[in-house]
């Protein structure tokens, strides 16, 4: 009766085999690009990206680019799905690992609050990236690379209010995202004295939320400008226009980009697109904790670096275009 | 009357080598793929982190969280019935701890008996619609799976206008209720001594008492069962609910640790569940399988989850690791029950 047990052994033979591939396959030796000026150093990336979205992956490639031009070893982690628990496991995980510096995102401060103040206590610096930028400083984290929405929504209403509008409205596909809320405050105080009406709509319904912004653009003849919040709102808003023969008379902008927000741009359908440079995020993400592990260099006396507003407009869509295709935009 | 060695020994009552006993019981695979992928991420991670206190506490936690939920699964399972429910189980009754507490300004102890109080709800619905119906049990939860969390998204932004609820902490704290789910010994998280209470707990049935017959007999052959008198409506109804009840458990851990709740709350744990079952030497047919199997599933599965982060090896590759540890245990399981059980 040996036999069971030695099968058992081969199978997890078969593992460690599995597991001692992966690891070679998987990059982050410093080995092969040091240049010998960095000194070994570790880095850990925690964040809430869920696999199936395009946005964490051009984080993540920022934060590969990150690692190679500094010849240092990162490891980029996130839950498979939206998931606070397990998130604030990594976190642990992370800790305990003893990494050189750690760089997380906060979408959900309670949840992560305890696990991040156990690696500042462990004496690890912290950087947050992308979410987190009203509760990095209560938790003493050195500082928050991101954009902030309501700085970002009064670029979008300077810009609109340059295009000459006289009525605008403001598409939130998400009510109850404090973070759509401050985008259209944002843009409401930078439109300066041109009046601004927000529509709600729900994104997981284009065809209800097309109505509502014909609706919307129905009552209201005057209306010549309107923002919405991502693509989830773009969409709709283009075909809304394109249904009621306003398109052309109404100018159109957006938050975030998506291949279909670009090509409107890239034929001109719209006026601009605002873009929060999230590989940015990842990259300075990394780029700033080790400066600090490694010389005690922080830049910006821990005010948050903002990575946007960058704005992509027609003029620069086909190049966006392009970097869009490599996962860099 | 014939001398007792005359007679040949009854099979029931012969005696058994060492070997066989120990091949004979469900959990062996599982222990002995715990101790293996413990030495495998000894040996590329130990000087990374793993073995250290901190290092062991956080795949303990991972552990403890499915393990939990794991225990419940495994006896239902014995039973012959599966809960795919509870993954959003949790996330329901997490919102009616949140709500509860955040929103509605309940005491700590009112919201934890409104979790378990709706989770044993819907446990007992969930039984009584399989005993009732007949139908597969797999398609019954499959279904409560989509209403829970469906319901769960649709209360939660009705209530509140969004689908995360924090401020949980602020109103927990030093609460003595909340202290029972929330404490810590040093590293070491509470919920890992939950999790082997309600481990001991289930093994104790299953193994020491009539009910815990009853369950076997419910799996192995539920008609066979019944015309001995074993109240099978009865034991899976029970079980249903016990599953459900595990699921507002651990809800109610992670709200009170982590401060909040989110209707996303546990996607996925009931396979995890399933899985910590599974390589825990329980069959999905019923009629055989172990709580303490359950155990070291988990214990594999928070070893793996966390001992590829110790190893360097990115996170992407959790899931293709987990799916590969649960093919390698059914088939070492069933290749060691097929020898074992093996008359002779």
């Amino acid at each position: 009766m040996k036999a069971p047990r030695w099968l058992a052994g081969v199978a997890v033979l078969g593992l460690v085999l599995a597991a001692c591939g992966t690891q070679e396959a998987s990059p982050g030796d410093d080995d092969g690009n040091g240049d010998g000026s960095s000194r070994d150093l570790r880095i850990v990336v925690v964040t809430h990206g869920q696999a199936s979205d395009p946005f964490w992956s051009v984080v993540a490639n920022g934060v590969n680019q990150a690692r190679d031009d500094l010849g240092i070893e990162v490891e980029y982690n996130a839950p498979e799905t939206f998931d606070m628990p397990a998130m604030a496991q990594l976190i642990d995980t992370a800790v305990a690992s003893e990494p050189d510096g750690l760089v997380v995102s906060i979408p959900d401060a309670d949840a992560l609050g305890a696990s991040i103040q156990a690696a500042i206590d462990a004496g690890i610096p912290v950087v947050s990236i992308n979410s987190g930028s009203d509760v990095y400083r209560d938790l003493g984290i050195l500082t928050h690379v991101g954009q902030t929405e309501f700085e970002a929504g009064v670029g979008a209403g300077q810009r609109m209010a340059e295009a000459g509008v006289t009525n605008t409205i403001c598409v939130n596909q998400e009510v109850g995202n404090v973070a759509l809320d401050l985008r259209c405050e944002g843009f409401a105080e930078g439109l300066g004295g041109v009046p601004s009406e927000v529509v709600a709509v729900d994104l997981a319904d284009p065809a209800g939320a097309q109505a509502g912004i014909e609706a919307a653009l129905s009552a209201d003849d005057s209306i010549d400008g309107l923002l919405t919040l991502g693509p989830t709102g773009a969409d709709p808003a283009l075909a809304a226009l394109e249904a009621s023969g306003r398109a052309g008379d109404v100018q159109i902008a957006t938050f975030d980009l998506s291949e279909n927000v670009l090509n409107a741009l890239d034929a001109g359908e719209m006026l601009f697109a605002i873009d929060q440079q999230q590989y940015l995020q990842g990259y300075l993400g990394v780029l700033i904790v080790t400066q600090f592990a490694q010389y005690g260099l922080l830049p910006g006396g821990g005010n948050p670096i903002l990575t946007g507003p960058g704005f992509v407009t027609p003029e620069n869509a086909a190049q966006v275009i392009e970097l869009s295709a490599e996962g860099i935009r | 009357m014939a001398s007792a060695e005359a007679r040949p020994v009854d099979e029931r009552v012969r005696r058994v080598g060492l070997t066989r006993t120990l091949l004979n019981r469900p959990e062996l695979g599982a222990v002995t793929g715990a101790i293996l992928v413990w030495v495998l991420f000894a040996i590329l991670a130990g000087d990374r982190g793993f073995l250290s206190l901190n290092g062991t506490a956080t795949y303990l936690e991972v552990a403890a969280q499915v393990g939990l939920v794991g225990s419940a699964v495994a006896l239902l399972m014995i039973a012959g019935e599966f809960d795919l429910s509870v993954g959003s189980m949790i996330g329901a009754a997490s919102m009616v701890m949140a709500i509860g507490i955040a929103e509605l300004g309940w005491p700590v102890y009112v919201a934890v008996a409104a979790a378990f109080g709706f989770a044993l709800v819907v446990g007992f619905i969930n039984g009584y619609i399989v005993v009732k119906t007949r139908l597969p049990s797999f398609i019954v939860t499959l279904g409560m799976l989509f209403i829970l969390r469906g319901v769960t998204i649709g209360i939660t932004r009705a209530l509140t206008g969004r689908t995360q609820v924090p401020g949980v902490h602020a109103a927990t704290e030093g609460d003595p209720i909340a202290a029972i789910f929330t404490a810590q010994l040093g590293p070491f998280d509470v919920v890992i001594l939950w999790w082997l209470v309600i481990a001991a707990v289930a093994t104790f049935v299953l193994m020491r008492t009539t009910f815990g017959n009853w369950i076997f007999g419910a799996g192995g052959s539920a008609i066979a069962a019944r015309n001995v008198g074993v109240p099978v409506a009865r034991v899976k109804i029970v079980l249903f609910m016990a599953t459900a009840a595990s699921a507002a458990l651990l809800a109610v851990i992670q709200v009170l640790t982590f401060g909040s709740g989110d209707v996303l709350r546990g996607e996925g744990k009931e396979f995890e569940a399933i899985i910590t079952a599974v390589i825990g030497g329980t069959l999905l047919t019923g009629g055989y399988g172990s709580a303490i199997g359950a155990v070291f599933g988990a214990l594999t599965l928070g070893m793996t989850r966390q001992g590829l982060f110790f190893a360097g090896i990115s996170s992407d590759w959790y899931q293709a690791f987990l799916g590969l540890l649960l093919l390698i245990a059914v088939i070492v399981n069933s290749w060691v029950r097929n020898r074992a059980t093996r008359g002779g």
